[in-house]
């Protein structure tokens, strides 16, 4: 490794291996997105009321809730892929390193806090 | 990775007639980030908002929504608007990119016209949406 020009430093290195993965990842979330996040829309106008009770009956359905977890996997991965193609293409330098990490805080964290959630509606809902 | 910026940069932006197809291609870009951002916090808000109790969860109906009517505010409103057209006009055009990449699709007729029915399958599915959510009263 060089300390000459940006490309003088990769040149022959060849590829990471990750650009096909994240490519192929970017589609196949791209399938379970337009599935999952049309059943949610359907779904939710097909419900008769948008109220507190009728939203936890309708999470506290393994039939709801399950496709719900897997919707918000699907869309925070998705997100996070496409994201950080995004920062990739418009920052730099150590900047660029800061906004990935804050990305994958985002992204974890949020599916995180909504997985939660769901499953504390799911299970207090069966109960109630 | 710096780069020389007494360098010229390729003219890609500039030198090209704007057209249906470069403005789908930077709106997937756009839409998408407004995705990820806005309907990501709002979608987990909502669930949070939901797990927190019914007195919770009243507070952020209330929020939304005023007191008289039950109508969403006008914010609300104008952002889940916004929502939901940059998340169909990214829908069709994710459609649009995955037959793009089975190779079909690239003559000069053809894609135009796949980005031009990307724009109008998002701008009249989120006119119809918003039409009965607001006239026919759902909420």
């Amino acid at each position: 490794m060089g300390t000459g020009t940006s490309i003088g430093r990769v040149r022959g290195l060849g590829s990471a291996h990750e650009g096909a993965k994240h490519w192929w990842h970017q589609r196949l979330t791209a399938g379970s997105n337009l599935l999952l996040v049309t059943w949610l829309v359907v779904s939710l106008f097909r419900l008769p009321l948008w109220n507190y009770r009728a939203l936890v009956l309708w999470l506290s359905s393994p039939w709801a809730s399950v496709p719900l977890i897997l919707a918000v996997i699907s869309v925070f991965y998705h997100l996070r892929l496409g994201l950080q193609v995004v920062i990739e293409d418009y920052q730099h330098d150590f900047t660029r390193v800061i906004a990935i990490v804050l990305l994958n805080f985002y992204a974890i964290g949020g599916a995180a806090l909504a997985i939660y959630a769901i499953l504390k509606v799911a299970f207090q809902g069966a109960i109630a | 990775m710096a780069r020389n910026p007494g360098r010229p940069l390729s003219p890609h932006l500039t030198i090209w007639k704007w057209g249906p197809h470069m403005l789908v291609s930077i709106l997937h870009r756009v839409t998408g980030t407004a995705n990820a951002i806005g309907g990501g916090v709002l979608l987990v808000w909502w669930l949070l908002a939901l797990a927190s109790g019914e007195a919770g969860y009243a507070r952020f109906v209330d929020m939304m929504t005023s007191n008289g009517s039950g109508r969403l505010n006008w914010l609300p409103a104008l952002i889940l608007i916004g929502l939901t057209w940059t998340f169909i006009q990214h829908l069709c055009s994710g459609v649009r990119h995955l037959l793009l990449d089975t190779g079909a699709g690239y003559e000069l007729k053809v894609n135009k016209s796949g980005a031009i029915a990307t724009l109008f399958i998002s701008v009249t599915l989120t006119a119809l949406i918003w039409a009965v959510i607001l006239f026919h009263g759902a909420s």
